[in-house]
Order: structure tokens, then C-alpha cells, then sequence
């Protein structure tokens, strides 16, 4: 029979990088390398998770999460279906829990969940049976865009030890800042924040980061350079003058992109505001990387499909 | 395998001579039964399929002097005891990189057990695209099939109890060639 290599994957759900083992994370890396190569077949489909049903929970607004778990699960030939906040009993004032409860009552494997709380995903995984995915919760975490970030690192620089990767915008806000910091920092990259004062708190130093307001000074000898969407829904005060000071400062322009290294790339979370954060010449240049990101998702997806949703049913370790 | 369980050794079925000489033989037939040779390629099954698929394409390639492709497939996501496995298991890649539609494709393992992992392998090829045939090569068939499958070449056929493991060990993988049968100590 085929050797046969047991996994260091123990968890029964995903619900963000902090509490991954450095070992696990690399093994989703892995298992999202095989993958890959499944998307680039004229049959793009394996029956892994026949039988399995998968439900997106999404209580915001997502195109890409959204579609990329869609894809994912269809690759791996589970069931999934689709469950978004206007066409759900949510308006009719059902609760969380309630509607959780429902769901599971169709007898259901995993949950993936994106909702504007943080925590919402952690909350639901204390009384479900299901597995959950946290697919981006309020300000807190986005696991599965941390690792596709990590995995579209590696295939462009073959490492992501000691690599300078600066992180740029509305941080306060981010959970793919938080995310990517916990994870970058687990595989010893160097992260340096940087954005307006109101939007980047000094406690993120404690998490690890460099912390630095000066755009300029901040993408000199960078590796990798990560924009960030300004979040403007959860923008409830004015952290800033105006959007056109922000983009005097912190749009990434073809002239401030030259203090990086020379074989830097850009990456972008999606979806991008043309002309604010980045130049828009500048999103669709070689060195930006931004659809290769997307394209990773899938990837990234299956592995965590397939990681949490195949063996035993095990004893919940979170 | 191996590792935690311990096992004692039972006897030595194969070394490296015996199995050189089985893979000529078997080559031989291959070369026998196959008249185009240019539509042939090899696909081994991860991991120790991949060698002796190798070390098969070298044998036609010194006595034909023609160069046949050799592919590798990861039966993982194909098993079908996704659900039922204490553990799961890494998944590997899969690298063919040539077109297996129309080809005679040669699918070599090491050991023929219940013929769960040729079904899957099988699978796992038809998703590729469509062979005009599937051959299967085997180093030793031990019997205790649980579907109704047979290998087109085997190097041996080793009658086994079920409880006996058998280990093919190749240079490339466990840095010796040699075909054991082992059985568990029960502690």
C-alpha cells in the first residue's frame, strides 16, 4: 500500500491563526500545494468529501471568501450551500443560536462562518457539532486569507523567514492584518505596520509588529508590501481629514513603490479601492500579485476542508 | 510503516539481485505485450510504485533505446476510507506531466494487497483523462483481495496470513533494496 504519512493536524475547528501550532500551519501550506494542482485539471474535481455538506454562513457582504469555499468544497465534491443574511430568517429576528441550531438539525459538517462580531465564529463553535471555519469576524481574525497570503509568499519567494513584509492602511480595523501578523510572525518574517495614527494602535508592537507612520520609511528594503482596503463601513468616527489626505500619505504610488526591493511584490486582499490605497497602473503590474491570491484561495480552502473535515470524528481539541 | 509497532522479521523473500533480475524479467514482458512502445507510459503509485516505475522506463530505455514517460499519483484524496482512518494522511502531489488520454498506461505498484488502492489509483487516472488501456505491474502480489482486481505483471506471488506485513524496501526511499515479511510482537 501507499506510505502513508500521519498529519500535525489536530484541530476540529478553524477559527484563527493564533492558536495553530507552527507545524499545523505549515502542513495546510502543504496539503494546499496538492491541491493546487486539482484547479489546473481538465476535470477539476476529486470525490474526497462526497456526502459531506458544507453551509457558508455569511452574515456580510463577500464575493471572493464566499465563492472561494464554494468552489473549494464543489472541487472536493461536498455539498455546500449558500446562506447569506438578506434571504435568511436573521431580518425575521431569529437568533445566532437559533439559526445555527437549524441548520445542524439538516445534519451538516461544517459551517463556515463570516460575521461583523469578533467572536461570533468561537461562540458558535461552544454548542455546535459541526465543524466551523471563521471566513472574517468583525475585526478580530481571517484565517483562510492569512494562509493563502503565506502561501502566495512562499511560491514567490521560496521562504517567508526573514522577509520584511509591511503592512499598510487601516490596521485598527483589519483581521487580515491581524491574522497575517500572527501567522508571518509564527514563520519568522519581520512585520512592520504602518499607517495613520488613529488607525494603527501602539499595542500591536506587542503582538510583535514594528510599528511606523512614515509610509516612505516603511517600505524601504521591503519584501513583500500587503495594502489594505479602507474599511470606511466600520469607520463609525473620522480617523482622518479627508480620503484625499489619506492618499497623500498612504496610497502606494509607482514613485513610493521604488524604495522597496527591487523584487518586491504587492498584495491586496481585495476587493481594492482603485486610486485610494493603491495607484490603479500599480495593481495591474507584474509585481502585483493580487490575483494570484485569489487564485490560491481555492487551494487554501480545500486543505482546510479536507484537513477538518476528513477521519474519525474526533474529540474537540479547541 | 513501521515506526512505533514493533515487528519481528519472519524471512527475506527478496534482495537486490533477486529483484534487478525480476524487474528484467518483468520489463520483458512488458516489451512482449507492448508492440508500440511510443504510445506507452508508466505511472507509479506514491510512493514506492514511483521507483520501480523508473527503474522499469531505464530497463526499456537500455534495451529499446526509447524513452517512456513516468508520471506519479498521490491516491489519497481517492481512498475510500476517507471517513473511517484514525488519522489522516498527507496529501501528496500529483505529477503527470503528459497527456494520459489514448496511451497504454502501465500503473505500477509494490505490493498487490485487497486491490483497494488500484481501484483507487484507477479513479484517480480516469479523472485525467481516458486511457486506451490500464495495465498493472506489480514487485509481489500477497493475495486476500478484497475487489475483484489482478495485476497483468507480477514480480512474485507470496501467499501471506493477514496478520504478516509485507515490506518492499527500494535503494531510492529506505537506502536498501530488499522484500520482507514481517509480523507485528504483540506486547
Amino acid at each position: 500500500m501507499n506510505p502513508e504519512t500521519p498529519l500535525t493536524f489536530r484541530h476540529y475547528h478553524l477559527l484563527g491563526i493564533e492558536d495553530l501550532e507552527t507545524s499545523e500551519i505549515l502542513t495546510i501550506l502543504e496539503t494546499a500545494d496538492s491541491m493546487a494542482e486539482i484547479s489546473r485539471r481538465d476535470i477539476k474535481k476529486v470525490p474526497t468529501l462526497r456526502g459531506k455538506t458544507v453551509v457558508n454562513l455569511f452574515f456580510e457582504p463577500s464575493t471572493r471568501t464566499r465563492s472561494s469555499f464554494e468552489l473549494a468544497a464543489k472541487r472536493l465534491s461536498a455539498d455546500i450551500i449558500n446562506f447569506s443574511l438578506s434571504a435568511s430568517s436573521v431580518v425575521k429576528g431569529e437568533t445566532l443560536k437559533d439559526t445555527v441550531r437549524n441548520l445542524e438539525a439538516m445534519a451538516i459538517d461544517a459551517l463556515v462562518v463570516r460575521h461583523s462580531s469578533s467572536g461570533a465564529p468561537h461562540y458558535i463553535a461552544s454548542f455546535c457539532r459541526s465543524h466551523v471555519i471563521n471566513a472574517g469576524d468583525g475585526t478580530h481574525e481571517h484565517p483562510t486569507q492569512a494562509l493563502l497570503d503565506a502561501y502566495t509568499i512562499k511560491q514567490y519567494k521560496k521562504r517567508i523567514k526573514g522577509l520584511k513584509v509591511v503592512i499598510v492602511g487601516d490596521i485598527l480595523h483589519s483581521r487580515v492584518a491581524r491574522s497575517n501578523l500572527f501567522l508571518l510572525r509564527k514563520l519568522g518574517a519581520e512585520v512592520v505596520l504602518c499607517g495613520p495614527p488613529t488607525l494603527l494602535p501602539l499595542e500591536f508592537s506587542k503582538l510583535g509588529a514594528k510599528i511606523e507612520f512614515n509610509l516612505d520609511k516603511a517600505l524601504v528594503g521591503a519584501d513583500v508590501v500587503m495594502m489594505l482596503r479602507l474599511q470606511r463601513e466600520r469607520q463609525k468616527a473620522n480617523y482622518f481629514p479627508s480620503i484625499r489626505e489619506y492618499r497623500q500619505l498612504y496610497c502606494l504610488t509607482q514613485e513610493r513603490f521604488k524604495l522597496a526591493k527591487k523584487d518586491a511584490i504587492i498584495m491586496h486582499p481585495g476587493p481594492i479601492n482603485r486610486g485610494i490605497e493603491i495607484d490603479s497602473a500599480l495593481a495591474d503590474s507584474v509585481q502585483s500579485v493580487i490575483l494570484r491570491q485569489v487564485e490560491n484561495g481555492v487551494a487554501i480552502r480545500m486543505a482546510v476542508l479536507y484537513l477538518l473535515l476528513g477521519g474519525k470524528e474526533r474529540e474537540s481539541s479547541d | 510503516m513501521g515506526g512505533k509497532v514493533k515487528e519481528k522479521i519472519k524471512a527475506k523473500i527478496m534482495d537486490a539481485n533477486k529483484i534487478r533480475r525480476v524487474l528484467q524479467r518483468l520489463t520483458t514482458e512488458i516489451l512482449e505485450r507492448n508492440r508500440n512502445l511510443k504510445n506507452l507510459v508508466i505511472v507509479g503509485i506514491r510512493t514506492r510504485g514511483i521507483y520501480l516505475g523508473k527503474r522499469i522506463a531505464a530497463l526499456i530505455k537500455e534495451m529499446e533505446k526509447i524513452d517512456v514517460p513516468v508520471g506519479v499519483l498521490d491516491i489519497t484524496l481517492y481512498r475510500d476510507d476517507f471517513s473511517e482512518l484514525e488519522t489522516q494522511h498527507m496529501v501528496q502531489k500529483t505529477e503527470i506531466p503528459f497527456s494520459i488520454a489514448k496511451k497504454d498506461v502501465l500503473l505500477v505498484d509494490d505490493v498487490l494487497f485487497t486491490g483497494r488502492t488500484i481501484r483507487a489509483a484507477m479513479d484517480g487516472l480516469f479523472d485525467l483523462g481516458r486511457p486506451k488501456t490500464i495495465q498493472l505491474l506489480v514487485l509481489i502480489d500477497r493475495g486476500h483481495r478484497e475487489l475483484p482486481i489482478r495485476a497483468d505483471y507480477v514480480g512474485k506471488f507470496l501467499p501471506t496470513s493477514r496478520k504478516e506485513l509485507v515490506q518492499v524496501k527500494l535503494k531510492e526511499v529506505d537506502g536498501i533494496d530488499e522484500v520482507l515479511i514481517t509480523e507485528p510482537v504483540d506486547k
